[in-house]
């Protein structure tokens, strides 16, 4: 009966059957709301007591979880409702404190036996539960200009550390840090010691003019991509660490293209506090006070944040608040907000060094923060983004003893900023300055409606592209309908299997697919009608129509699996969802198509004369 | 259903559809050049915002609110519902402006729900604009090639006559309505390219085997004949796309109504020109049997009885 249909063939279809069931099993499981408790600190893992004080709070607040889980110091409470978890965040929030990290989540219920064996629901894109997008743009030139000014920093108190004596050590427009010697024996001195201590970093053009040995010191090739490389590597880390601290579960950063960074927050309600703190520019410096005497290529001046008043600074950085192992916020005696900071080694042992020979002296602590404005040409209309630092001393205070790694900082203005101030020290800084170039929020009852919206679409379009295959097609149709079914779970076994986001543009690429995955079908069973016409017994009609399609049927999805495959190439977000479901559903079609519809047709019909109602 | 193979004479029209598809392309291209695309967010950079309103607000006064509030340029519309109204502000460059609007609108008492805030920096717009650009122009050039070396240069520039004229027209009916012009809709534009060529392909092939089978010279009557067979194929496909389509269209919300509304128009489209242009254009460049022989005796093996 099944001869012409080879056993192998038969074997594919039931076992690819079976998988596509089982993996696109998960999605009938819908995720419970929860909230998700974890530790903000390394030292001070959550404990049981924890769990217990934040169900107590729960109780007192008249909320009912479904059930806890408390694993590996990490614990996770489960809600009926949006609305009850939302209310559960705050209230938890509440009674544990700012130690503990309480986060919005969304618990699979997949069973654990389909857990185990990697079958799990296909993830919800952001247009679909709710949260925010941002893609930031990390300020390359700004990298390096800070790096260089870095450098020029260090080798400025490497050579006095070393009495190779010098006149001026200067980052000039160009990219290139000019240092300019007494004479050319201490620069030669100067390029050895520089040298050893920077290997490869520099390229070195010696100048001599205005009767004093110049030497230029020029990024060697392959280093500003170093630098710009790192300073994205690094802001990526950071804004992890931010994002972890903004207690978001299942959060996405990730670089894209050279200097840009993604990072998706899902179910997040509050935007205006994500975007200052994963924004957030501001860093520290702690620096000296000139000397009345110093020379004024070694001072800048600085405003204070607060008030009118100047003082001028020397132009040496001690440190920064990269070097910044730990920061809490808390309050002094007086009730003022302050934050207490850690160093870690080198920054502690550079705070000493300095602060060694300058008691008595003040240090400042200079708050940074860069931000951008906009400006229109006049000329041309065009809109310009003007990036500018903002930098202002936050306090000034005489260095009463020895300084180690251990300090406090006051002259903040409030509590939040203080708290966020050290959430962004804790976190780390950012290398280099970032822009927010596109911002995508979706509110959780968008979200909601257009899930709502997705499924109604699938659904109906499904149900009327089954009516017509049937009254068109009549048996033939009900067994492209069986064809189509098996598509869709197949790809929804696919997707959820490749963990594909699923996103509206991309229900819409499953409802285009359900629309033009009967193609195939419909091309085979019109060629078997002609075939019979053409005197061919049934049989034969069945077996010719189906390899006379098949060329066509590849033809035809080949090209549009390109386009797909482009659309999915050059397009972003919601774009690229639509076009891997596009591209999923043809290859799935093809397959339900040439094998699913042929096993049954074959099967069925492929020994007789075919009945009045087939076809 | 009928089981015969009509038999009707659509070559006949070919002059008729000829200048219809002819006076809707330059009407296209006069819309897109006069009219231009009124291209969404995605593309011109700037800031939405869409809101809920407890009940429906006069839209006047939003926007007098607005104007008071410091932002004098924001456009107000509803969006959908009467309680959905959606804001527009024009390129600047604080990704802030969504939530100071959301705010401003609270403040004067209004009771809004935020459901979604989009921010596009204008460099963003730009690299998306120029990224869509290529995309179609890639996507037509690889097809080209692709037909060209499946089946003969011929049919590669009758099936990007074809798509050029499908793209053509679904752009200008955008530019005559005005309808906002956006990623989702640029998708569908593209994919309007996969399912037109679909269509092209099948007609094709068709067209193709017919002038190696029937023992005749005469072009008209293979591609009636090839149009005629491929016709119960070419009303299915269409019409079960079709009804997933307008599912999508009054169902599937407001954020993919154009998306849908391009497909929808492109398939319909589409439909007409693998019918009309495909053939138009190989009757023009003169297409024969010994075209087609060439390549059987290269290429496949024909393995008919």
């Amino acid at each position: 009966m099944i001869q012409r249909f080879s056993l192998w063939k038969t074997i594919v279809v039931v076992v690819s059957l079976f998988l596509g069931a089982l993996y696109g099993l998960p999605n009938g499981f819908p995720d419970d709301p929860a909230v998700q408790i974890t530790s903000n600190r390394s030292t001070e893992l959550l404990g049981e007591l924890d769990v217990i004080r934040a169900e107590e709070a729960l109780k007192d607040a008249g909320l009912t979880s479904l059930a806890r889980e408390f694993e590996n110091s990490q614990a996770l409470i489960r809600f009926d409702s949006v609305e009850a978890q939302i209310k559960a965040k705050s209230v938890v929030q509440k009674a544990l404190g700012s130690d503990f990290i309480v986060a919005l989540n969304l618990a699979p219920t997949t069973p654990e036996w389909l857990q185990s064996i990697g079958a799990n629901p296909m993830k919800l894109g952001l247009d679909l539960r709710g949260g925010v997008h941002f893609l930031m743009e990390v300020d390359l030139e700004a990298a390096v200009s800070q790096r260089l000014d870095a450098y020029a920093s260090e080798i400025k108190q490497m050579l006095r550390k070393e009495r190779i004596r010098f006149r001026s050590v200067d980052v000039k427009p160009g990219g290139e840090i000019e240092i300019r010697f007494l004479n050319a024996e201490t620069r030669a001195v100067g390029i050895d010691r520089v040298r050893s201590e920077y290997t490869g970093v520099f390229a070195y053009r010696e100048d001599d003019r205005d009767g004093a040995a110049f030497v230029d010191l020029l990024l060697a090739e392959g280093e500003q991509a170093n630098i710009e490389d790192y300073a994205v590597s690094q802001n990526l880390t950071t804004l992890r660490n931010r994002v972890n601290e903004l207690g978001v579960s299942e959060p996405l950063v990730q670089r894209q293209g050279q200097n840009r960074i993604v990072v998706e927050l899902p179910g997040v309600q509050d935007t205006a506090t994500a975007k200052r703190v994963l924004g957030a520019t501001a860093n520290l410096e702690f620096r000296l006070e000139a000397l009345l005497d110093a020379p004024a290529r070694e001072t800048q001046q600085f405003q204070f944040r607060t008030n009118e008043r100047i003082a001028q600074l020397e132009r040496d950085i001690i440190t920064t608040g990269n070097s910044v192992s730990d920061a809490r916020s808390s309050f002094d005696e007086n009730g003022m907000p302050q934050v207490n900071i850690n160093l870690d080694a080198s920054g502690g042992r550079r705070m000493a060094d300095v602060t060694k020979t300058s008691v008595g002296r003040r240090m400042a602590v200079i708050f940074i923060e860069s931000r951008t404005r906009t400006e229109i040409d006049r000329q041309t209309g065009e809109q310009k983004q003007i990036r500018y630092k903002e930098q202002g001393i936050i306090s000034l205070a005489t260095i009463q003893a020895v300084l180690g790694n251990q300090f406090r900082i006051t002259g903040l203005d409030n509590s939040r900023e203080a708290s966020e101030l050290a959430l962004l020290l804790r976190a780390g800084a950012l290398a280099a300055p970032i822009y927010f170039v596109e911002e995508r929020t979706i509110g959780p009852s968008l979200g909601a409606e257009n899930i709502e919206r997705g499924l109604n679409s699938v659904i109906i379009g499904f149900v009327l592209v089954m009516a017509f295959m049937i009254a068109f097609y009549r048996g033939f149709g009900v067994i492209a309908n069986v064809a189509l079914a098996v598509n869709l779970v197949l790809l929804i076994a696919i997707m959820s299997l490749f963990q594909a986001v699923l996103t509206l543009p991309g229900i819409a690429g499953i409802v285009l697919t359900v629309g033009m995955a009967v193609d195939a079908n419909v091309l085979i069973f019109s060629r078997i009608r002609e075939e019979r016409m053409r005197g061919l017994a049934d049989p034969q009609a069945i077996r010719v129509g189906f390899e006379r399609a098949f060329v066509t049927i590849l033809d035809s999805n080949i090209t549009t699996l390109l386009v797909a495959i482009i659309l999915a190439g050059i397009g972003s977000g919601p774009v690229k969802g639509f076009a891997i479901t596009l591209a999923i559903g043809i290859c799935t079609s093809l397959f339900t198509a040439t094998l699913v519809t042929r096993l049954f047709v074959e099967g069925l019909f492929g020994h007789r004369h075919l009945p009045k109602w087939a076809l | 259903m009928r089981m015969a193979t009509p038999s009707l004479d659509f070559m006949a029209g070919r002059q008729i559809a000829g200048i219809l598809s002819i006076v809707a392309v330059i009407a296209s291209i006069a819309l897109l050049v006069m009219n231009g695309l009124s291209f969404g967010l995605d593309f011109t950079g700037g800031s939405l915002v869409e809101l809920e309103f407890a009940e429906a607000p006069a839209l006047e006064s939003v926007r007098e609110t607005l104007v008071n509030s410091g932002f004098p340029d924001a456009v107000v519309q509803a969006f959908g519902a009467p309680t959905d109204v959606v804001i527009r502000l024009a390129q600047d460059n604080a990704p802030k402006t969504g939530d100071d609007v959301f705010s401003a609108l609270q403040a004067a008492g209004f009771e809004v729900e935020l459901l979604r805030s989009e921010f596009v920096g204008s460099a963003v717009g730009e690299e998306l604009r120029e990224q869509g650009g290529l995309g179609l122009l890639l996507a037509l050039g690889i097809v080209m090639l692709y037909v060209a070396f499946r089946f003969q240069f011929k049919f590669s520039v009758g099936a990007v006559v074809a798509l050029v004229h499908d793209v053509l027209i679904v752009l200008g009916t955008f530019a005559l309505f005005g309808l906002d012009f956006d990623l989702t809709v640029l998708a569908a534009v593209l994919a309007v390219i996969g399912y037109s060529l679909n269509d092209s392909i099948v007609v094709s092939d068709r067209i193709r085997e017919n002038f190696r089978i029937m023992r005749t010279n005469d072009p008209l009557k293979v591609m009636n004949d090839s149009i005629n067979q491929t016709l119960s194929r070419t009303v299915a496909t269409s019409s079960t796309t079709l009804l997933v389509l307008l599912a999508l269209l009054f169902l599937g919300g407001e954020l993919i109504h154009n998306f849908a509304l391009a497909l929808t128009i492109g398939v319909v489209v589409g439909t007409y020109s693998s019918i009309y242009i495909v053939t138009v254009a190989l009757l023009i460049l003169n297409i024969s049997r010994e075209d087609l022989i060439v390549t059987t005796v290269e290429g496949e093996v024909d393995d008919r009885p």
